[in-house]
């Protein structure tokens, strides 16, 4: 039945809606903001061509023939820094420790495998943490080279992949996953922290009190460290328990990761509550961060695939390298110690983040 | 004697684009009082009670309030006093113990010390009862005790309200003020805003504001001793039809309706003030019964927001 619809009743919501959204000029302004910044950015960002990946080179033959793979292999563009190695062992730990995604192993009888052609004649060892890594590498399995015909059975490289030969999609996803969803639930929790106590008028009573911008930013984001922590906890107890993940590095020292990007998020939320005046605004600064750090991140696609200029601009968010600590320890069984290069920018994220924070917060009302 | 002033301002302004919130005003309030801002809304209450606290920078002029200069130390201004905003600002979703103890401890008293004051203010308020209650299930005069009670647990010296009693019972209002006077007594200073006549009655001293700018300033006593005014209470049986014949004669000044009564202002130069408006009055044949009357604080207000009360 429409009877009871009155056009007219229908219009007048409908412009008193348009004028409150006139009105939030922020909100006015992700209208048009959200499309354009985004498509223009995500159209250019992300490929799933991967191209320039670091690799590793331990040529054990150091012939002619050998050095001419090596150089095939740099012309298909797959892979670009080369860097030497000493053993497959040590291909092995650069692997681990994400200063490599592909190790080429070229062993001693790599003239006889060519003269023979019974075995492919080297290895491709291959960080397959990464699905769209595996999927470049396999590119460059059929490499021809003069004197070897690859053929089906017989290939150029013998393709190994080092930590999910199985192929599984969640030991992939799922530690990824807390990252991701870290930084979802972190930052809606706390960018309507303040502006919650703002529209509620709160803040007036508190801002007469002798509390001070820090103590209040402090005790804000304090409680739900807890918090991240217990999520982590939940994500990876539901990955072994139903996706039989394999957690192979030390706990302890994934659990001291979280200590540097729980806080890290919090604090881009703090920021935001700081920016927004409502809490609809806060939700929607919370989305507008978000799905860059999703598509951005290297979660869903790889990060080598992204232009030089995207990848330092996704260095700044918190999400891309705690997802290069938490697949390198979950996944690749790689030492903390080994990861300082992604501890240090989560600190100065919470650092810079939390003066930010605390500077724009004025104890003032005009 | 600066020494007796809880609250100094000299040429106090404040603008908000082109909007002039506060105009030069100049307040003296002294300690161990009661002082009400009485004032229709918008005429700039709030936002001086927001520069006296230091939650907004006066755009002209300055303030001491506690011997401190606002603009230049409010963090050591905020240890000494309480501000009970015009809308409740405790939790809604915390008891009323939680939000005491909340209070509290941000104003850092020993957990000692917190729990006896809270348990003491609690049995004074009448409020043990509800310590366990939802802040947010509270009816409006038991929210506004609890709000008095948490901005007084640290003892502040100085007190603001901001229309602390506009959503309560005429009861607890009554009860309210009991409990403003019982803090004066101990010495605290407490500035009130009002739009009730019957609280600004009450006050030791008074301002009333209009427009943003000072239109009168007294105890409430002296005020009505000193208006300059006739009052005359006129009963009929048609007070509509009054009124509106004699507001057309500019002796007249304003004339209120008060139930079935009217009270007119009228130029005190006018020596018979009866007569004159009976004169007014006969061609109608209305029958009505006159007398002259001693001002009240209503009568006042409507002088001073007419710009009519001598500076």
């Amino acid at each position: 039945m429409i009877s009871g619809v009155s056009i007219s009743r229908v219009w007048a919501i409908a412009v008193k809606e348009v004028r409150h959204l006139r009105r939030d000029r922020l909100t006015g302004g992700m209208i048009a903001g959200i499309p354009v910044v985004m498509t223009i950015l995500f159209g250019y960002a992300i490929n799933n061509d991967v191209r320039g990946l670091s690799a590793g080179v331990v040529d054990e033959a150091n012939t002619s023939a050998s050095r001419q793979l090596i150089a095939a292999t740099r012309a298909s563009q797959v892979v670009d820094r080369l860097s030497a190695a000493d053993s497959p062992w040590e291909l092995e730990q650069l692997l681990a420790n994400n200063e490599i995604s592909i190790g080429i192993h070229i062993p001693a009888d790599f003239e006889r495998r060519l003269a023979l052609g019974q075995r492919p004649l080297a290895q491709l060892l291959v960080d397959d943490s990464d699905p769209i890594i595996l999927g470049a590498a396999r590119g460059l399995v059929n490499l021809s080279v003069a004197g070897f015909q690859p053929t089906e059975s017989l290939t150029t490289f013998e393709l190994l992949p080092m930590f999910n030969p199985e192929r599984r999609s969640a030991v992939f996803i799922v530690p990824g996953l807390c990252g991701v969803i870290l930084t979802l639930t972190m930052v809606l929790f706390t960018s309507i922290a303040i502006v919650k106590e703002r529209e509620r008028g709160n803040l007036e009573l508190l801002i007469t009190t002798p509390v001070t911008s820090l103590e209040l930013m402090v005790g804000k984001i304090a409680p739900y460290i807890v918090i991240g922590y217990i999520q982590v906890t939940l994500i990876l107890l539901l990955g072994v328990w139903l996706f039989d993940l394999p957690l192979r590095g030390s706990m302890v020292e994934l659990y001291l990761a979280v200590g540097f990007f729980v806080p890290s998020v919090l604090t881009l939320g703090l920021i935001i509550s700081t920016i927004a005046t409502t809490q609809f605004q806060a939700f929607q600064l919370t989305f507008v961060t978000f799905l860059p750090q999703l598509l951005l991140s290297g979660f869903m696609f790889p990060f080598e695939g992204m232009p030089k200029a995207v990848q330092y601009f996704a260095e700044i968010f918190p999400l891309t390298h705690f997802l290069r600590i938490v697949r390198g320890i979950v996944i690749r069984d790689a030492h903390l110690a080994a990861l300082t290069d992604e501890l240090w920018p989560l600190l100065l994220f919470f650092v810079t983040g939390m003066i930010f924070a605390t500077l724009r917060f004025s104890k003032r009302l005009d | 004697m600066t020494g007796n002033l809880a609250i100094s301002a000299t040429n106090l302004t404040r603008k908000f684009g082109n909007i002039l919130a506060v105009d030069h005003l100049n307040l003296e309030i002294p300690e161990a009082c009661i002082f009400g801002f009485l004032g229709p809304n918008g005429c700039g209450k709030s936002t001086t009670i927001r520069m006296l606290c230091g939650l907004l920078t006066a755009t002209e002029g300055e303030a001491t309030v506690l011997g401190i200069d606002v603009a230049r130390h409010p963090e050591v201004l905020k240890r000494r006093i309480g501000y009970m905003t015009q809308r409740f600002s405790l939790y809604d979703d915390l008891t009323a113990l939680e939000n005491l103890r909340f209070m509290g401890d941000i104003y850092r008293l020993d957990r000692q010390t917190r729990d006896d004051r809270i348990a003491l203010l609690l049995e004074r308020f009448e409020l043990e009862a509800l310590s366990n209650q939802l802040a947010g299930t509270m009816s409006g005069g038991q929210r506004q005790r609890l709000a008095l009670m948490a901005v007084t647990l640290h003892e502040p010296d100085l007190l603001f309200l901001d229309e602390p009693t506009s959503a309560v019972d005429p009861e607890s209002r009554r009860q309210f003020w009991e409990f403003l006077f019982d803090m004066v007594d101990t010495g605290t200073t407490i500035l009130v805003t009002t739009h009730f006549m019957d609280e600004a009655e009450r006050c030791h001293g008074l301002a009333i504001l209009d427009k943003g700018a000072l239109a009168a300033s007294g105890s409430p006593r002296q005020m009505k001793e000193s208006l300059p005014i006739t009052v005359i209470e006129i009963e009929s049986g048609h007070s509509r039809a009054v009124r509106d014949l004699l507001l057309l004669n500019s002796k007249v000044v304003d004339v209120a309706q008060i139930g079935t009564l009217l009270h007119a202002l009228v130029d005190p130069g006018e020596a018979e003030p009866i007569r004159h408006l009976q004169r007014l009055l006969r061609q109608s044949g209305i029958k009505t019964e006159m007398k002259v009357v001693v001002p009240n604080l209503e009568d006042v207000f409507v002088m001073a927001t007419h710009g009519l009360m001598p500076a």
